[in-house]
């Protein structure tokens, strides 16, 4: 097993071989991880979404030179799509921030999704739990940009951003489920293109129209060009104002609340999902299904509940 | 859990040379053979090489050198691998690779070198095989 005080110390190589122990689902990474968690908690965790091509990448890379000239250690967490035929994975979104590998206050990852849907694997989430206990002030996670399902970054972040560009669609785009719900901030990247103006305009727009109750955060739009730099210092500036503004009247310690809930939800579906399946699969009525499907006979919709059927669940103690 | 372990490899070119044609299409092959494949791009220094194989965590680092400055490069990486303990990573050569510098290249530690002409299939078995 890893020796915990060398991930607490941020020691990169005992930290990167952990991460690949969670991303490997090797069993000795779920003790280890209970033992850091006491030890995380202190980072404050941006998601970055947007489709491809807008310029997450670039963003991030310019964001990172802002936040080390503020001296803080920043973390990144860079997933892309496996692809579904090979399993196999391109990992490119590190080469647009390579100019920071030799800094040993950045710590870049990439990850693939293997297979998991909404872009975000669920190794990420703990994968950012390491960078955290490893001292990292500022933690990025950027995730496969696909659009409207990637929402569920804001089920890890403290703060979201939502890349998008000029010319990009009817603005019907941006008031589908999900997406505006889930902005922080809107940075409305390639800002030199035409249409830039009319696009802040309908971001501002719909951002006005979203239910808002007092003292909550209003979403901010901010221009820039990632690859010159422009705009990157005010949008890092904006992270860091609405940072602060979840630090007042006990904000951040309810956010944190609720990650936490929904990373135990989380773990709990997946155990009993890992665990019912295994029994399940071993049984009588789940082969005989199988060999009914084979031989055409009986719908799999009425086959499924037959084999649930033979489900009880008997050690729980309700009230 | 169920384990799911795939081959994880840092593709990378060190030095000034400017051709990534070929570094790419490995990179494309090795993904649909199921690998991950991390691309670090053109002109990396050394430095950057051992800092990103250590953060990615990968099994095998796999450089692309055209400029006849495989030797050096290669020896001088070895000692920093070592150095850095990066113990377990296994590290791999392709490019403009004279046929007689081979021997030389499995004396400083390289563990599979793939010159140019090398097919995709050999390079997959090749790497695979560094896993057995």
């Amino acid at each position: 097993m890893l020796d915990i005080n060398d991930i607490i110390s941020g020691d990169q190589n005992t930290g990167a071989r952990m991460i690949r122990l969670i991303e490997d689902r090797d069993p000795s990474a779920h003790e280890v991880l209970k033992a850091i968690y006491p030890h995380s908690g202190r980072a404050f965790i941006i998601g970055i979404t947007g489709s491809p091509g807008v310029g997450k990448s670039t963003l991030i890379d310019a964001l990172i030179a802002e936040f080390r000239r503020l001296d803080k250690k920043i973390g990144i967490i860079a997933v892309d799509p496996s692809s579904p035929i090979s399993g196999g994975a391109i990992l490119g979104d590190r080469l647009r921030m390579q100019r920071h590998a030799a800094d040993p206050n950045v710590f870049i990852r990439s990850m693939a999704s293997r297979g998991q849907k909404g872009g975000l694997s669920r190794a990420a989430k703990d994968a950012v739990l390491v960078l955290d206990a490893m001292g990292y002030h500022i933690i990025i996670i950027e995730t496969a940009g696909a659009g409207q399902t990637e929402v569920d970054v804001a089920g890890i972040a403290h703060s979201v951003g939502i890349v998008t560009i000029p010319g990009t669609g009817d603005g019907i785009q941006a008031i589908k489920a999900g997406i505006l719900e889930t902005g922080d901030v809107f940075i409305l990247n390639k800002c030199d293109r035409p249409d830039a103006d009319a696009a802040e305009f309908e971001l501002n727009m719909m951002i006005s129209m979203r239910p808002a109750s007092p003292g909550s955060w209003k979403a901010v739009v901010v221009k820039t060009r990632a690859l010159d730099g422009t705009g990157v210092k005010e949008l890092a500036q904006v992270f860091l104002s609405h940072y602060a503004f979840l630090n007042q009247e006990g904000r951040l310690e309810k956010k944190k609340k609720e990650i936490e809930l929904r990373y135990f939800q989380g773990l709990v579906t997946d155990l009993v999902l890992e665990k019912t399946m295994a029994a399940l699969e071993t049984s009588k009525a789940y082969r005989e299904a199988l060999q009914k499907i084979e031989l055409n006979g009986t719908d799999p919709l009425s086959l499924a509940e037959t084999v649930m059927g033979g489900i009880t669940i008997s050690n729980f103690n309700s009230p | 859990m169920a384990i799911n372990k795939k081959i994880r490899i840092l593709i990378a070119k060190p030095g000034l040379d400017g051709h990534d044609k070929g570094a790419k299409v490995v990179a494309l092959a090795l993904r649909d053979a199921g690998m991950e494949v991390i691309y670090s791009g053109l002109h990396q220094t050394l430095d950057q090489i051992i800092q990103s194989a250590t953060q990615e965590a990968v099994d095998v680092i796999g450089l692309s050198i055209m400029s006849g400055a495989h030797l050096p490069i290669c020896q001088k990486l070895k000692a920093m691998m070592q150095e850095k303990g990066l113990v377990h990573t296994k590290l791999t050569v392709g490019g403009v690779i004279p046929h007689q510098d081979i021997p030389k290249l499995q004396e400083i530690g390289v563990a599979a070198v793939f010159p140019g002409g090398t097919s995709f299939e050999d390079i997959i078995k090749g790497i695979n095989s560094l896993f057995d």
